[in-house]
């Protein structure tokens, strides 16, 4: 019979803690942003077919950094749930709190239960009807959630980010900001995107469009490589 | 054998996870409201659909308001016919469906992959149909890989059949097809789409008591969608009250009985 080491829950949930954090840190950055014209969700991501940020439904959008595959599984399992509640509740019954508290329930399980924690960061993000009324959570791997005020920044080097964030946007007002504004600005923030055009390939981006150009129950649009560098060269 | 997850499909992902939500797991009630014609038709940019506003039980209106064509995702439009409130829990199913599907792999399904899902639809609803209870859609959409719009039928069998220039199913269909076997033209634009469409509506309600016409005193026309290479639009009421006052009209100069 092999001998069992006692481990204390500390030291366990900290070496949890500090595999995932480890795990984050050396993926790519996201930045989420509420603005006039919408929410703006802007990924450093070199990929175009595997994408960080997601549709979940009408008015809800998903963000992601950490590894593909785990974040991708919540997502689609996202999508699943709230297909299943507009479906057999009402469209407008699916709101970002539920989607967010039972992705937080699913985080806190598997940080707890499982032999490794997931390495993901999420941001689930609802448009309102105004910049005040968006509603923008970021949850943690250990299901830790957060309701964030208008601006979400995860993944790379955060804390950096951070920094660099409040020296590129200083004193502006993102609430009355357009999304071009803000994706130029989030361009000019993330580490290895090029100035102007270049940088173009490097980004994914998409809009949950306060008015909706499509015409149809769904606010969210992608932008193709051509848009963005459109909106990169512009208005500088 | 790595065990993969329920792919793309919502209705797999019910029928697995969650049966009781189907729309085809309740028992058939006799006497149920009935939603009957609808016709679609190919021109020069698209198709045209197009279905009258009425449902009926035996010999009562059920209602003069329901809406039998629905728009599925933005390529693509469904109307129905058969025992109304299965029909529209289908079309609502397979909206969502087509939607799931997107948001899951990230690009559209080809408008024959869709014709698809709906067969199995159709196909899984096969014995509340044999209980009298059958639904049969009709879907059209804009190819967007061939350039043209389609026209698809069903049976209750979940047989899927390709039409050209245009079909009709309900129970005032063979009177519709008969004036758009008269009033079709190739490469119409979709002005002239739009007035066959409500005519052949019109003719229907003439000899089917279980279609209703243009109504002029509550101010109902028929609900027409109109599908080209920009995406599903559905025509304007006051596109659609000038073409049955028009048709109106003209029947009336003509002074004809039958």
């Amino acid at each position: 019979m092999s001998a069992q080491y006692y481990v204390s829950p500390e030291q366990l949930m900290k070496d949890r803690a500090d595999f995932a954090r480890k795990g984050i840190a050396r993926g790519r950055a996201v930045i989420v942003a509420s603005c006039a014209e919408g929410i703006a969700l802007i990924a450093e991501n070199p990929s175009g077919s595997l994408h960080k940020i997601g549709e979940i439904y009408d008015r809800i959008a998903f963000a992601a950094v950490g590894k593909y595959n785990e974040f991708e599984s919540l997502r689609q399992a996202g999508v699943r749930y709230a297909d299943t509640r507009g479906y057999s509740y009402a469209r407008q019954d699916v709101t970002g709190r539920g989607l967010a508290s039972v992705y937080a329930q699913s985080l806190g399980a598997v940080f707890t239960a499982e032999a490794k924690p997931f390495e993901v960061e999420l941001a689930v993000v609802e448009l309102g009807a105004s910049p005040d009324e968006d509603t923008l959570f970021s949850l943690n791997f250990d299901g830790s959630i957060a309701e964030q005020p208008g601006l979400i920044i995860m993944g790379g080097d955060t804390p950096a980010l951070r920094t660099a964030w409040s020296e590129a946007w200083g004193e502006k007002s993102l609430p009355q900001a357009s999304a071009a504004a803000v994706i130029r600005a989030a361009a000019a923030v993330l580490p290895g995107v090029g100035e102007g055009t270049s940088g173009a390939p490097l980004l994914e981006v998409a809009v949950l469009e306060r008015i909706n150009s499509q015409g149809t129950h769904r606010h969210f649009r992608r932008l193709d490589t051509g848009t963005i560098a459109s909106i990169l060269t512009s208005g500088e | 054998m790595i065990e993969l997850g329920p792919g793309p499909s919502f209705l797999e992902y019910l029928n697995k996870e969650r049966p009781d939500l189907l729309p085809h797991t309740s028992a058939p009630a006799p006497g149920v409201p009935h939603a009957t014609t609808i016709v679609a038709m190919g021109y020069a940019e698209g198709i045209v659909m197009a279905g009258d506003r009425r449902a009926t039980m035996g010999n009562v209106i059920a209602s003069r308001h329901i809406e039998k064509v629905f728009e599925t995702d933005r390529f693509s439009v469904v109307g129905i016919a058969g025992a109304a409130g299965l029909a529209i829990d289908i079309a609502k199913l397979f909206q969502v469906e087509l939607e799931h599907y997107e948001k899951i792999e990230g690009t559209l399904l080809s408008l024959e992959g869709k014709a698809n899902r709906l067969a199995s639809m159709i196909r899984s609803n096969l014995a509340m149909a044999m209980q009298g209870m059958s639904v049969v859609p009709l879907f059209a959409g804009f190819d967007t890989a061939k350039g043209t719009g389609r026209i698809f039928s069903f049976d209750i069998t979940g047989g899927l059949y390709e039409e050209v220039e245009h079909h009709s199913i309900g129970s005032g269909s063979v009177f519709a097809r008969g004036a758009m076997k008269k009033l079709w033209k190739p490469a119409m634009d979709s002005t002239q789409a739009i007035r066959v469409a409500v005519e052949a509506l019109y003719d229907a309600a003439d000899d089917d008591s279980a279609t209703g016409g243009p109504d002029t005193v509550r101010k109902l026309w028929p609900v027409v969608y109109t599908v080209d290479s920009t995406g599903a639009h559905r025509v304007a009421e006051s596109v659609l009250e000038a073409t049955a006052l028009q048709i109106i009209a003209e029947r009336t100069g003509a002074g004809m009985e039958a």
